[in-house]
């Protein structure tokens, strides 16, 4: 077993562009979450329609700005028509419904009819609209290698990415971090832990979930356009699956904190591309083949997820007493 | 809210005979409307299809495309019609090599995927074998990241319906005739009470214990893989494949209910925790059938579907069959909920588990006898659904499991009734959303469905209106 190449992915795991993706779209879900309790099982919808907002406008010839822009624009607008109906039901039926819409932007996204706009089926290839995002890389041309890492300076799955995904992973930290320590921050946890006492002291607890629901949706569609940027816009990488990784890795490294979804995505991608390169060293490939160990890794984030609601729903960060899962 | 229980039976009753008496007025109608004869290729005992659809980048149906069928020593041509459908007929299994002649197309028009011209396409006797050629802007493959993405994922995508005739149909639909309207109209019905037999256990469920069970999708699959590996890999007849399915359903049920909700119902977890488990649950149990199954769609039954055309409705006579097994097994859970002591016990923790267990009903054994009532139906629904679409696969269950919570939402949580009625209204407009929209948003306009149905009646249709949405 070649242990520095496994280590070496490992290791990269736990700064690449999908794991610092990952970690925003949970630092979003952690604003609706963890800080004020809604139950958005649809974070995967913000995140495809950022990166669709994204890909579309820089397709178009525009700026990598004007990009963010407008997928930012589009989640807040998505936010919006999802919020008004929805954002005074009960926990459960939120869930539903905003699977529920993520679904639909995904069936929408993928559609043949849609094809002029979103690629279809087959989605937006990367080739087009990376070129926005390497026109802001500040890098020579090339590539670099760093230690056991060899990545193209600017392009697709660059350095450059890595730098500037992290940069943004730190500063929705502190972003995060003020926000909870804010005035504003304690209202949603006075939402999170009692609704009608927050009402009673004359908030509008409505208005303060959905600026919830559009930050924490924002975020989500940051998360997609770098979760896109090393690969493509394809509807079905944005499923339900991805709203539950992003679940999975929150409560892992713990909700209602600054570093947990941080934590969480490091510590979920780094263990799995563990678990998938020793299988695939160890078990000869007529036992198992590579699709299979892929599928095993899967079963692992599923029995991760419903270990950690049941024996330790606060995580690896987290406070047991300010985590109350059965909120509204 | 005791007394609930005992207003609501006879209305609800009442309902359901209407919507039964209904159903069979318009069989009627049809069945005395004069026949149509099918104008395209029908795959029989000794014939298989291989067929597809072209249309433009615009979406039109793309006329007088030559297309050439080569392979086990058979040469055949088709011209694509008005419809931009063409289909060849072959006698033999085995590959075919499909070549669309491109100079045949309409000008202007170039193959999304030439890489994909010409292409091998596998025909089974007795079924239909798609082949598509998309016109359009070339686009070239994604880029490869080394990304930890779920790349299986991908394959969560294309409902099993597309492959039921193996042509993807998603261009904007043409006119609205009189039989597509039949003929759409009677999917809906059978795929409705296909889908209420799925829902009735998620329904059961949510009102003895509260739980919206992520992972009932999966009950499903487990169905319709259990009587694919009974039928086919272990050779036995379909009929005893289907019992044993359905077996395997219901003891899953009571293993789970013993094996995990129990316990955590004991622990004093909440509904929320406990649906993000079923969330983790329903991972598991998917990819744990793709693990040993593969992610490649599986038939229950490869024998020779037959079909009869009513008054130019055409129905399969496997459809018949289902629609009758499902309404029997409909009736039976009308009878035990109505009927029986142990049913209307079972509505008694319904309503309110407390009293329940105050006035003697042994609320734990009712909830074990819901898992696996429940379970058991959802796997007979899992076998006939995939015998419907003649197609399964280890996600097939998670496909229509938001169409599930929409039929239950719609119907009224809880309400056995509400997810029979809310069934029949989601399978409706399923199959007959694809009349005005492309068939491949018409489980996206199931969804929108629900929502509207969450704003405006959050109780559902037949649900009470104490509850609060």
């Amino acid at each position: 077993m070649d242990w520095t190449r496994i280590l070496a992915n490992v290791v990269g795991e736990f700064f690449s562009p999908i794991t610092a993706a990952y970690a925003i779209a949970a630092i979003g879900l952690n604003v609706h979450f963890g800080l004020t309790g809604l139950l958005n099982m649809g974070q995967a919808g913000f995140m495809l329609i950022g990166a669709y907002g994204f890909a579309i406008t820089t397709l178009a010839g525009h700026s990598a700005l004007t990009g963010l822009l407008v997928g930012l624009a589009a989640s807040v607008v998505f936010a919006l028509l999802l919020g008004m109906p929805t954002l005074r039901l009960r926990g459960d039926y939120l869930a539903i419904v905003t699977i529920a819409a993520a679904e639909i932007v995904r069936l929408v996204g993928r559609s043949t009819s849609m094809t002029w706009l979103t690629g279809g089926n087959a989605g937006i290839a990367g080739d087009g609209f990376k070129d926005a995002f390497h026109a802001t890389c500040l890098l020579p041309e090339g590539n670099s290698t760093i230690l056991f890492w060899t990545y193209s300076n600017c392009y697709s799955n660059s350095w450059w990415l890595r730098i500037v995904g992290w940069l943004a992973v730190a500063l929705f930290c502190l972003l995060v971090w003020r926000l909870m320590n804010s005035p504003w921050g304690r209202v949603l946890k006075g939402i999170r832990e009692d609704e009608d006492a927050v009402r009673s002291l004359g908030k509008s607890v409505y208005s303060y979930k959905m600026q919830s629901l559009i930050l924490g949706g924002a975020l989500g569609a940051i998360g997609g356009i770098f979760f896109s940027l090393p690969q493509a816009v394809q509807a079905d990488s944005m499923g339900r699956p991805t709203t539950f990784f992003v679940w999975t890795l929150l409560l892992l490294g713990g909700a209602a904190t600054v570093f947990g979804p941080v934590l969480g995505s490091m510590l979920l991608w780094a263990v799995l591309m563990l678990v998938k390169s020793v299988m695939r060293d160890v078990i000869p490939s007529t036992v198992l083949n590579t699709e299979q160990i892929e599928m095993f890794s899967f079963i692992i984030v599923g029995l991760t997820l419903m270990l950690l609601v049941i024996f330790r729903p606060q995580g690896i960060l987290g406070d047991k007493k300010e985590l109350a899962i059965n909120v509204r | 809210m005791h007394g609930a229980v005992v207003h609501g039976v006879r209305p609800a009753r009442a309902r359901a005979t209407l919507v039964v008496l209904f159903l069979a007025l318009l069989m009627c109608a049809w069945w005395v409307a004069p026949a149509h004869a099918a104008s395209e290729c029908v795959p029989d005992a000794s014939i298989a299809c291989i067929q597809g659809r072209i249309r433009t980048a615009d979406g039109d149906p793309a006329t007088g495309v030559t297309i050439t069928v080569e392979g086990q020593g058979f040469t055949g041509e088709a011209v694509t019609d008005d419809d931009g459908r063409w289909a060849v007929e072959v006698t033999e299994d085995g590959e075919y090599t499909v070549t669309l002649d491109v100079a045949t197309l309409p000008a202007g028009e170039v193959l999304r995927n030439p890489a994909d011209n010409p292409r091998t396409v596998v025909a089974d006797v007795g079924a239909s074998a798609g082949a598509l050629f998309p016109l359009g802007a070339p686009a070239s493959a994604p880029s490869p990241g080394d990304s930890p993405s779920p790349s299986v994922s991908d394959s969560e995508s294309a409902p099993p319906t597309d492959a039921e005739a193996g042509v993807e149909d998603s261009a904007p639909p043409g006119s609205i005739t009189f039989p597509r309207v039949a003929q759409q109209f009677t999917s809906g019905i059978i795929f409705g009470l296909l889908l209420a037999l799925a829902s009735i256990g998620l329904s059961l469920i949510y009102g003895t214990t509260g739980l919206s069970s992520f992972s009932h999708g999966e009950q499903v699959t487990l169905g319709a893989l259990a009587a694919y590996v009974f039928a086919q890999l272990m050779d036995l007849p379909l009929l005893v494949a289907g019992i044993l399915a359905v077996v395997v359903g219901a003891l899953s049920g009571y293993a789970q209910d013993a094996a995990i909700w129990k316990p955590l119902r004991k622990k004093g977890l909440g509904p929320v925790q406990l649906m993000i488990i079923t969330i983790g649950l329903s991972m598991v149990l998917q990819y744990t059938f793709a693990f040993f199954l593969g992610a490649g769609r599986l038939r229950i039954s490869i024998a020779t579907p037959t079909s009869i055309n009513v008054g130019g409705v055409i129905i399969a006579h496997q459809s018949i069959i289902s629609t009758a097994i499902s309404l029997v097994a409909l009736g039976g859970v009308a009878y035990f909920l109505q009927r029986t002591w142990t049913g209307r016990a079972t509505r008694a923790v319904a309503d309110n588990p407390a009293l329940a267990a105050a006035s003697g009903i042994n609320v734990e054994r009712i909830i074990r006898l819901v898992w696996v009532i429940g379970a058991g139906l959802a796997a007979l629904g899992g076998v006939l659904i995939g015998l419907y679409f003649n197609v399964t696969s280890w996600n097939m269950g998670g496909t229509i499991l938001l169409l599930m919570f929409a039929a239950v939402t719609l119907g009224g949580l809880g309400t056995a009734f509400g997810a029979l009625v809310g069934s029949i209204v989601i399978g409706l407009v399923s199959e007959m959303s694809s009349l005005v929209i492309p068939s491949d948003l018409r489980y996206a306009g199931a969804l929108a469905i629900l929502i509207l149905v969450l704003l405006v009646r959050p109780q559902g249709i037949l649900g009470r209106a104490e509850r609060i949405g």
